[in-house]
Formats: C-alpha cells, structure tokens, sequence
C-alpha cells in the first residue's frame, strides 16, 4: 500500500491491536435501553477486530438506521451511518473502491430483511468481501414496537393489532440462496461464539452473513428471548457440514422453524471457502484493475486518459 | 431547393437498423465537411412500430431539426410481417413510413420507398399530394436489392446507396465507414449491395433539383450526441466509477461510461435499483474515488434518499437526470422538461444542490467536467440535467473541444500529512465537519488514511461526525452547508467563462430565455427572427441551482419583454425565474409544449410573433402561450 492510505496494513507491520483502541474517546452516553442486545454486538465486535488484527483506521463501518444504526457512535473506526436499508449497497461499493479496507456492514431485521431485502439479496448474489452484521431482535425497537420481518406469526403490536398474519422471514436461507458465502447466528447471550464468529466472518473472503440475536427488553418483554441456546457445533445432537449445501439448507430450516419454537440454534451453519468474492471474479475478468482505485487518486505518477484519446470511433 | 442544407429522412419500423443507418449517414456527410445534426423520433419498443431519424446538413452551423425535410427513404417495417407467411404482409405498419412522413416534406422533396414491402396505392391520396407539393417519387425494390446481393436486412444499405446516386455522393465514403463497423463476408456483402444499388439508381433519370450541398472544416469534426459528451466530460474530469440501473434515456450515459471505464481502470456496477446505485456511487465517493450515478424521472424518484444523504454527510457526488416525459412512466421515449421542481427540490429538509443543465452537444461536455470540479470542491451533490432530446441527438463538433488535460484532483480532501496538521478533537478524532470555514467547506479525510477516523451520517452531527441535536450545533452546521451554495455563486460568476449562453445583438429590444436542450432551436429562431427585421437575443441559462441571478437580471432588464421557452405545461423555469429574481412578472410570458416532441425553431418564431405582436393562439395545438402576468 502507499503513503497515502498508511493506516492499511498497520497492524501486519507488527503494530499493536488492543480493543480499547474501537472505543470512542468521546463515546457519547449510549442511548440503548438497560439490557439490550445491542451492547452485546459492540462488545463482541470490539472483540473480534484484534483478533482479525485490524485497526480503527483501515475499517469502515457502514451502517442503517434504527437503534442498530447506532453501532457507528460507539465503534471507533471509519464510519458511515447512513440510511434505513441502504448500508450495503454504499459498503460493497467502498469495498470495491479501496479492497485494502476492511468493510463492515450493520443494520437491523427491519433494515436488512425489510427495506433493505433487495439488497441484502444481490449483495450476498454477488459475494462482496465484507460482513453483514443483522441485529435480530424481532421487533421495530426505535419506532417504538412494531412489528418487523422476523416477528413470529400471531405478533400482536399497535400496527398488526390482530396478530401478524405473516411467516417471518428465513434470514438464514435467504442468505444461502441468494449466494452468501458464510453464513452464521450467534445470540447476543453467547458473547464468547459472538466474537469467534465475527472473527472467523471478517476473515472471510466473501460475504459474511451474521443473524446476531439481540433481546429488545423495552418492545420484544422477555429479554430472555433467546436463552437457553444451543450451540449446533458444539452439540452432539447435531451432525452436518457447514461446507455441504445440502446438508447447511435443511439445518438453516430446522433451525429457523426451531427459533419460534423456543429452541434457540446457534453456530456456524453454512461457509463455502471456494467461492472467489465478487472483487476476485471482476479482476479476474479484466472488468476491474488490480491496483485498488481509490490508490490512484494519491499517485501523483498515475496515468490518466482522456476522452479525447477514445474519439476514434466518432471521427 | 436550397442548396446550403440538406435534410433526409429515413424511415422505418424499429429493429430495422434505422439508427446505425443514419449514423453512418450522418458522419458520412460530416466527412464531406458539412455540420451535421440528427433528430430521433422511436416508439418505446424494440421491433416494429414507427421510427425516423432526420439528418440536417449544412456548410454552415447546423443548431436544431429544421423545420420539414427534404428527402424521405421509406423503408419497411419488416418486423410488422409475420414470418409464418413467408411473403409480406402489407398491413397498416407497413405504409406508415409513407403515411406518418408526409406532412413535414417540403415542396419539391424526393421520397424514395421500398416498393418491396410498401404500397402507394394504399396510402391515401398518395397521388394528388406527389402532385401537389411538386414531389419527385422513386420507387425501388430494395428488399429484393439486397436479397439478391446480400440478405434482406441489407434493405437500409441499398437506401443509402440510392440517395447516394439520387444526391450525387460518392459510394466510397459510405465503404470507409463500414470498413470502421464490419469485416469479413458482412462487409463485402453490404458493399456489394451499395455497389449495385448505387449504379442501378445512377442509371436512372432524375427529375430533381436536389443536391448535398458542400462544405469544407477547418478542423477536424467528431460525430456525438449529449450522452457521450457528459460521459467523456466525466472521464476527463477523473470519474473512475458508475453505479446505474438501466433506464431510457439515461441508460446510454450508462453504457458508454461502460464500455470504457474498466480498459482505463474504472469501475462500473449495473445494480438491482435506483437507490442501490446512487448508494453506491455514494460508497466509491466516501472511498476517495470520483463516482457517478443518474437515472431517468422515475429512477430519480428513487434516488431522492440516497441524495439527501449525499447532501448531509457532505460526501461528492454527480447524478445524471436524462429528463423523459412523465409523469410516473410517461413516455419513454419522448423528450420533456417536466422533471425541473422535481430535480431542484426532490429530498427532505432545506437541502442544497447544485443542477446544471447544458443546452447543446458541445455544452454538455464543459458542464459535465464542470459538475464533478464543483461537487467535489465543494462536497455536494451535482445533478447534470439533459433530456431526451439532448441525450440522443448527434452533433458534429470540433475535436479539438475535447483536447483538454484530465483533472483527476479530489477536491477538498487532505493528506495524511495535511491530516496530521488538521484539528482533532482531544480524543484524537478528526474534527471532519468544522463549523469555522468560511466558504462552508471542511476538508475531508478518506478512510484508510492515518488519524483521519470521522463519522458520516445523516443525522445532524457534530464537528466530529457523531449525531448531535443541540441548537447551537444545529445552526453553525445548517448555516456552513448553506454557505456552501453562496461560494459556489461566486465561484461560477468569477469564472472566465459563464454557463450561460448569450446569443443575437446585445442590444436587441426583446429577450428569449430558454434552458437545456432547446437552446439550440431558439438560436435558430433568434436568427429567422432578426433577419425578418425584429430585434431579439436569447439566453440560454444553464445553471439552475444556484441560480444566476446577475445574468438574468441584467438580461430582463435590458429587453423590453421576455419568452420564455420550456417544454413543460406548467411553465417550471419561468416559476423559478421569478422565485429568484423576486420581479419580472409583468415581463415574462411562456411559449410551453409538451407533445412528446422538442420545439422546431418555426414554432419558437410563431410563439414570439404572437407574444410580441399579439394575435390569437398558435396555429396549432402543439405548442401553447402563457401570458405574464397582468396581461
């Protein structure tokens, strides 16, 4: 990397990673409810970052709207809080743009499966290299308690007062068929598979889907929700690859068709280390530079062309 | 028959190969070193239906379609056939390229159809009119022309090498530029078919006058239409990256921006929808790179979120709004200025935009390099406004125009040496978004640079990015934002070259105020006009937001009264205008149209006649006069 954009690669040049170094200086007072999920996020995330060895400089966070939305304040790193739904389609783009950055997105169930479902899709389509964090809580918690795309079916709220009479969405599946190529939930009560997934989803090469579990104890009453958990690596009573897509589909629906049952499965459910990220497959055809772009706007050698050059076919 | 211009017409159904056609057409005029422009006229499907395209040579500056053609090739529609019948069916489709052109032949004109796949008998009073209006009719079997020589689809390459021989051109210019296209078998048989095509009809006997004129460049002359010009405009200005989702007619910026960037190292991203797209230019952007993004009316609705976002993380960013009829999907394929509010004030709260809107082939490419110098000094988001008109009419313009040095500079951003200077924060943050700078701009970091960490976000923030509602910081950060557009007015009227564009005596009586794609038309009119002895200049305003005051001002006070031209029912610019400027009301009256076709210049000298001279309403119902205010 250049001069120019130094804080890449810091940390592989033997430089210290402390987890303190994600805390904000000037952390504002976190506005989440005592007991959210959501500190369990932060918390695994600041885990993960020495782990994955990167620093606040070289990571950017991208994140939607909502109380997820907020990850952003308490993170310190490059960040873009952006809008309900949009943080993928701004990240991939950034993560195209300088591949030397490590890229983050963030956002809620209402936000990534609801408003922001299309992009979730082509995003994971297109295996960008980046991690995908999805705060489940089941809920609308910062538009005070509606109903989200993750609420079971029967979920009574002021807007859905009959109970909804709407399946939730299989975020997990989705993910799988639309092409992500890591896939994973993790609950916000289990901090220590919190971090090691993060971790290992980070150091993926291609898109990495986490369902991060997170209780509502204002919207969603039983801030247990999630508890107990069964970890489905560490189970015996669960036996399947993670690596055949067969086997990870029906765990994924199992496992999905289990959360509304009561019975929480957590783990790794689907991670594929052959499919080359989108980045990859457009070097690889000649349709993206291998220079990261963003360098060449610092090169003061670099070579620029001009239109003129290109009026052949116009003369 | 003039022989200073010469306008042909060809005809057809869709899918026909009308377009490529004309285009070799046309720059084989321009390489006899006439000024060339083209006019399309398409339906919104992809076989079949009724299309043309008008070529208007000249050996002096060609501005706008003219008013009528000369010369018609009708050909066929051979799509409208069912191929289960082998043989031609002759239904409505296939006469319409001689029933929907006759009406704007000029007297004397040539026409010559294919009398393969069209019939005269079936047009209606086809005789009496040929008569009438001193027509010269040659009929040619062209589709069995080309079957013979080569296949049928060929129809188009026996058309041109007939008005080749009919306006005595040589066929060797036409070989050239398909020799540019095609190899192999494909060219040799469409050379074929030009070759006997030509010397048929040169054995003919002619009973015209008409003939190409002649013309000589003192520079070399490159055929493009407004879409390549904002294109290159951005290439040259270092845009390395576009996001879009394919809509008419922003789909060609689109493409051609394709087709180049990844062979000079850019990016490009078709996306699953308009907000995705302007999202990802908004991603590349905060990255460091020069993107881009833009849609047609309805992918801009979309992309209303995405730009207010832009606006309030101050990010750069350049859209492209290739204007098409509407509202919702409107008319695809038909020009109109209708989206003018829609573009200055799309997005929530007091947001701030720049919008430029070019008026000419050449102008686009100066006010596309222009948008991105301006969105990325001033970290705001730029709209590049054409229509479909400007987006797909081709011009021949000097080369020259485009020999300019790249300007790949990002713009307000610092180095990591200029960051290490920079004020942090006591924490270490970078304080991204200072309240202080005078001109409203605060410099920016990009993220992968040391010490540089700052937050984005929509919300309103503090100097260091975090989301803050205090009433002080609110007011210090609405007033720099707001700021920013009063630098960019002073930045544009300082400059050497304005913008806008002045045209006709400087101290003519009366005024015509025209914007984006119609200037051209109104310069034409601003000549007919002086030359039947009235006294009339035009300005063409290009920069719509900020708004140039002074030169509109000085413009309207110096003419008595103003027309103003737009094509839109509800006279959108003429509203701005007076929103701006506070006055001249009593001055300003609208010569609107909103039929799916551009102004031709005869329409904007019938307008100002009436607007001056007074009179009833226009002639026709296509165009339409809203009188100022108090008359």
């Amino acid at each position: 990397m250049s001069k120019s954009f130094s804080a890449i690669g810091q940390a592989a040049q033997g430089e210290e990673i402390d987890r303190e170094a994600f805390t904000p200086g000037i952390e504002p007072q976190a506005t989440w409810c005592p007991g959210c999920g959501d500190f369990s996020v932060l918390k695994a995330l600041k885990g993960a970052m020495p782990e994955v060895g990167r620093t606040p400089d070289e990571t950017l966070l991208v994140t939607g709207i909502g109380c997820s939305g907020k990850l952003n304040s308490y993170f310190e790193s490059y960040g873009m809080h952006s809008i309900h739904g949009r943080s993928l389609p701004i990240a991939r783009a950034a993560k195209l743009a300088n591949p030397g950055l490590e890229v983050i997105a963030a956002g809620g169930d209402g936000d990534g499966y609801g408003i922001g479902g299309n992009h979730f899709m082509h995003t994971a389509r297109e295996n960008h290299d980046m991690t995908y964090i999805v705060f489940n809580n089941e809920i609308f918690g910062l538009t005070k308690g509606q109903t989200s795309p993750t609420s079971p079916k029967g979920h009574e709220s002021k807007t859905q007062p009959h109970g909804s009479a709407k399946d939730p969405i299989r975020p997990l599946s989705l993910a799988l068929t639309s092409g992500a190529s890591y896939i994973a939930r993790t609950a916000a009560v289990n901090p220590r598979q919190a971090t090691e997934i993060l971790t290992e989803a980070i150091e993926h090469d291609g898109f990495a889907h986490v369902d991060f579990l997170t209780q509502c104890p204002t919207w969603n009453k039983d801030a247990k929700q999630y508890v107990p958990y069964t970890d489905v690596q560490d189970s015996e009573e669960f036996d399947f690859d993670v690596h055949d897509r067969q086997e990870a589909a029906e765990m994924m629906h199992e496992t999905e068709d289990k959360l509304y049952e009561g019975e929480v499965l957590t783990g790794r459910f689907y991670i594929d280390e052959e499919r080359r990220s989108y980045g990859e497959e457009k070097r690889s055809t000649g349709e993206m530079s291998e220079e990261p772009l963003a360098e060449r706007y610092f090169d003061a050698e670099a070579d620029w062309e001009r239109s003129y050059d290109l009026l052949d076919a116009h003369k | 028959m003039t022989g200073e211009e010469l306008i042909w017409r060809i005809a057809g159904g869709s899918g026909d190969g009308i377009d490529s056609t004309s285009q070799n057409f046309t720059k084989a005029l321009m390489r006899t070193g006439l000024d060339v422009f083209t006019h399309r006229h398409y339906p919104s499907r992809i076989r079949g239906g009724h299309t043309y395209v008008e070529v208007r040579a000249a050996d002096h500056a060609v501005k706008s379609r003219g008013d009528g053609y000369d010369f018609l090739l009708a050909l066929g529609d051979s799509f409208a056939r069912n191929p289960q019948d082998g043989e031609a069916y002759y239904g409505n489709e296939e006469v319409k390229p001689l029933t929907e052109n006759l009406d704007e032949l000029r007297e004397g004109g040539v026409i010559v159809y294919d009398e393969g796949l069209l019939d005269t008998d079936e047009v209606e009073d086809f005789d009496e009119r040929v008569e009438e209006n001193d027509w010269h009719v040659y009929p040619l079997d062209l589709r069995s022309l080309a079957r013979e020589h080569g296949r049928e689809i060929m129809r188009n390459t026996a058309g041109v090498a007939a008005t080749a021989a009919l306006i005595d051109m040589d066929t060797e210019i036409f070989e050239e530029l398909m020799a540019d296209t095609m190899s192999g078998e494909m060219l040799e048989t469409n050379v074929e078919v030009l070759e006997e095509a030509h010397a048929e009809v040169s054995e003919m006997e002619f009973t015209h006058d008409l003939e190409v004129p002649t013309g000589s460049h003192n520079e070399e002359q490159v055929l493009l239409n407004g879409s390549h010009s904002v294109a290159y405009g951005a290439i040259d200005e270092g845009c390395r990256f576009i996001a879009g989702y394919p809509m008419t007619p922003w789909t060609d910026v689109f493409t051609i921006m394709t087709q180049h960037l990844p062979s000079i190292g850019g990016i490009s991203e078709q996306v699953e929808d308009e907000i995705a797209a302007a999202s990802l230019a908004i991603g590349a952007s905060h990255a460091g790179v020069k993107a881009m993004s833009g849609s047609s009316g309805g992918g801009f609705a979309l992309m209303s979120e995405p730009l207010g976002l832009a606006e309030m993380t101050e990010t750069p960013l350049v859209l492209v709004e290739a204007m098409r009829a509407g509202p919702s999907t409107g008319m695809p394929t038909k020009p109109e200025q209708g989206d003018l509010e829609h573009i200055l004030y799309t997005s929530q709260g007091d947001s701030n935009r720049v919008v430029f809107a070019p008026g000419t082939v050449a102008e686009a490419y100066e006010q596309s390099r222009e948008a991105f110098r301006v969105a990325y000094e001033y970290q705001i988001p730029v709209v590049i406004v054409i229509d479909q008109k400007l987006s797909g009419e081709l011009a021949s313009v000097p080369a020259s125009h485009f020999d300019r040095e790249p300007n790949p500079d990002l713009g307000s951003v610092l180095s990591e040496e200029e960051i290490a200077e920079a004020p942090h924060h006591a924490s270490g943050t970078f304080n991204r978004f200072r309240h202080d700078p005078e001109d409203g701009v605060s410099p920016r970091s990009i993220p992968g640079q040391k010490d540089g960490r700052f937050l984005a976000t929509g919300n309103e923030h503090t100097p260091q990015g975090h989301i803050e509602e205090s009433p002080d910081n609110r007011v210090a950060q609405v007033d720099r934002r707001t700021r920013k557009l009063e630098s960019i007015r002073s930045d544009l009227d300082d400059k050497e070259h304005s913008n806008q564009t002045y045209y006709g005596p400087e101290d003519a009586e009366h005024g015509i105020l025209v914007w984006g794609s119609q200037q051209g038309s109104v310069e034409e009119a601003v000549d007919r006009l002086n030359e039947q002895g009235e006294s009339v200049k035009m300005l063409g305003v290009s920069d719509l937001m900020p708004y140039p005051k002074e030169d509109v001002t000085a413009f309207l006070e110096s003419v008595d009264e103003c027309l103003v031209v737009e094509m839109n029912i509800t006279a959108q610019f003429r509203g701005l205008t007076q929103k701006e400027l506070g006055r001249f009301g009593e001055k300003m009256s609208s010569l609107l149209k909103y039929n799916g076709n551009p102004f031709e210049p005869a329409e904007v000298v019938e307008g100002f006649d009436i607007q001056v001279n007074g009179g009833d309403e226009p002639p026709t119902a296509q165009t339409r006069i809203e009188p100022a205010a108090g008359d």
